[in-house]
């Protein structure tokens, strides 16, 4: 079995040498790897079933968190990975070779309470910092008023609710704050797990929507998908541009609406765009530019870069609107599509 | 003659995975934790920070000790009462009887029930209950955990310590009677001293039972990383620390749960050997 597997392998090989690159024909035979970020898991379930159903590959995407996903990457156990925060140059250092981050969609993460008949609360990022870094403890306090004058705000305690695990959506929480208070960078700083001076932590994004909809007095922070699955309320922010702005997929969508760099690593947290909801990321996808390494077929390298140009397109992007992720804007896609086509196969550019 | 040689061979080689098993788990763990005890030293079981946020880095492991300790001693203490006077009911008051056999197929079914079901009972249905007390805003925190827990190790006491009970030679209980003694007295002054050192053992199996539970506690504990406050305060414990952030954790922090995993190996050594001791001791 495994002589005709390679067998087959190398007469993929030698036929697609001789061909001359035309796109392989036998991509339903190849199993894909994946793994990483837990925060896209709806959207990449669906695309990836969807995908293989209309003949592309079937993928296995092992949903176990964007840490775990860039480790996979590095001892180069699967085809591709998935993170939410992007590489820093010292992680780039890291790894075997070079690799490149290809967005994916856009997600945002927000701000759900469970108020006894309050619905449309309004935070500022000063409202923020003073909820989760505790000198609020009241929902009637007079800051929140302040901001709420038509709410009716409870003689209740706060209780801030957080991931307990190590996270990407803690990590575009904590950047978004970073960004926005001082007080915040110098005490919680960023990162997917933190040191939070009170409340109480939640598995995974269930984990934090269940306490908060279970538990009257909360509020916390988590991906927009689990609060809209959940009905839990979400506060309005203050942007950049000092808007209020409600979550919604076309308020994703804005603050994605700012230059590309070439490698598309960059934060859209806290985006000058007017109509912008702040606390909104782009999640990667990432692989090796040179896809022959630990023996690959240029079968399945083929695959791997056929499929992250078909998530980045038209077809997939709509999937993501479906499960409540904001699609790419144009030139994250095409960007995405001028970074696959620079990934080679023992030196040969893969797509043409 | 041969077939001995073979099945000695296979024991032996059975016996020997075992040991090689417990072997590697320490070689590995301790391997794994070097980097945190160089960084830290002794302080690492003495400081009460614990900082992931990179820049900032400090581990420290006491907050999770004393969730762990805490939570599982409160624990054993509620079932005591639970799991003796259980395994009394089963093995003397109504030995033998329909009643006894029931209870005792219901204490198994408890021990059962996956770690998750017990969570989602204590989240839904004990937390609710504990609100409205009115002594907690949430309901998360040492005390709701170690109720569950508590619950959890019952079926590992009772049903020990039951089989213990059950082995008190009749002629001992008999003779007592003879002499007038009521069910009481027989139950204080013969049944409980000679099956002493095997109740006390069974406690100390389901304490080490309690200190390793993982799901149930994360999801009640309210994960926050600090030295408990209160009975009602949130904590965390070192099972629980490591299920939640060993996904994304590398580098030092990874170092330093694989540290709490082998303290946590190291505290349940210790509290097995105490019991070992207690049996010797007093048995």
């Amino acid at each position: 079995m495994k002589n005709l597997i390679l067998l087959l392998a190398i007469a993929i090989t030698v036929a697609s040498c001789g061909g001359g690159g035309t796109k392989p024909a036998k991509e339903k035979q190849v199993t894909l790897s994946a793994a990483g970020a837990t925060f896209p898991q709806p959207f990449y379930n669906l695309a990836f079933k969807k995908y293989s159903e209309e003949g592309g590959p079937a993928i296995n995407y092992g949903s176990i968190g964007s840490g775990a996903g860039i480790k996979s990457l590095r001892d180069q156990v699967v085809d591709f990975g998935a993170t939410d925060g992007y590489l820093s140059d010292a992680e780039l250092a890291e790894m075997p070779g070079e690799v490149i981050h290809i967005p994916t969609c856009i997600g945002a993460v927000v701000i759900g309470y469970n108020l006894p008949g309050v619905t449309g609360l309004r935070l500022t990022p000063a409202l923020l910092e003073e909820i989760f870094l505790a000198d609020i403890t009241k929902w009637n306090d007079k800051r929140i008023a302040d901001e709420n004058p038509g709410l009716a705000l409870p003689d209740m305690n706060i209780t801030v609710v957080y991931r307990s695990d190590g996270s990407g959506t803690t990590y575009i929480f904590s950047d978004y704050m970073s960004k926005v208070s001082p007080k915040w960078n110098g005490q919680l700083g960023t990162g997917k797990a933190l040191n939070w001076p009170a409340g109480i932590g939640g598995k995974g994004n269930p984990g934090v929507a269940g306490t908060i909809s279970q538990s009257q007095g909360t509020i916390g922070y988590l991906g927009f998908e689990y609060a809209y699955a959940q009905k839990i309320p979400m506060a309005l922010i203050q942007n950049s541009a000092g808007n209020y702005v409600e979550p919604t997929l076309d308020s994703f969508s804005a603050a994605a609406s700012v230059e590309m760099p070439a490698d598309t690593r960059i934060m859209i947290t806290n985006s000058p765009t007017p109509e912008a909801y702040p606390i909104t990321s782009f999640t990667w996808a990432i692989l090796y530019k040179e896809q022959s390494y630990r023996g690959r077929s240029a079968e399945s390298a083929a695959a791997t870069v056929n499929t992250l140009l078909w998530l980045t397109g038209p077809g997939a992007q709509a999937i993501a609107t479906s499960v409540h992720y904001a699609k790419l804007p144009q030139n994250a896609s095409e960007q995405a599509a001028v970074l696959l086509k620079s990934i080679t196969y023992n030196g040969e550019p893969i797509l043409k | 003659m041969s077939g001995d040689k073979v099945t000695k061979a296979l024991l032996f080689l059975s016996s020997l995975t075992i040991l090689l098993l417990s072997a590697g788990i320490v070689l590995s763990l301790t391997g794994g934790a070097i980097p945190a005890f160089r960084e830290y030293g002794f302080s690492f079981i003495t400081s009460t920070v614990w900082n992931p946020t990179s820049g900032s880095e400090e581990y420290g492991a006491l907050p999770f000790i004393a969730g762990t300790v805490i939570t599982s001693l409160l624990a054993l203490l509620l079932c005591i009462p639970m799991a003796f006077s259980t395994s009394l009911f089963i093995a003397e008051y109504f030995r033998g009887t329909r009643t006894a056999g029931i209870l005792r197929s219901l204490v198994d079914m408890l021990a059962g029930i996956p770690s998750i079901v017990y969570g989602f009972w204590g989240f839904y249905a004990l937390r609710p209950l504990l609100i409205s007390t009115g002594l907690t805003d949430q309901g998360f925190g040492i005390f709701t955990a170690s109720i569950v827990l508590a619950i959890m190790i019952v079926p590992y006491a009772t049903s020990l310590s039951s089989e213990i009970i059950a082995m008190v030679p009749s002629e001992l209980k008999e003779a007592a009677y003879s002499l007038g003694a009521t069910r009481r007295e027989v139950i204080f002054s013969v049944i409980i001293p000679s099956a002493r050192s095997g109740i006390v053992a069974s406690f100390i199996l389901a304490l080490g039972r309690a200190l390793g539970e993982t799901m149930a506690v994360t999801m009640l504990i309210g994960n926050a990383n600090i030295i408990p406050k209160g009975l009602f305060s949130p904590g965390n414990t070192m099972a629980s620390v490591i299920a939640n952030q060993f996904g994304e954790a590398d580098g030092l922090k990874l170092s330093a749960l694989i540290a709490i995993g082998l303290l946590l190996f190291a505290i349940t050594a210790l509290v097995n050997a105490a019991g070992k001791f207690i049996i010797r001791r007093f048995a």
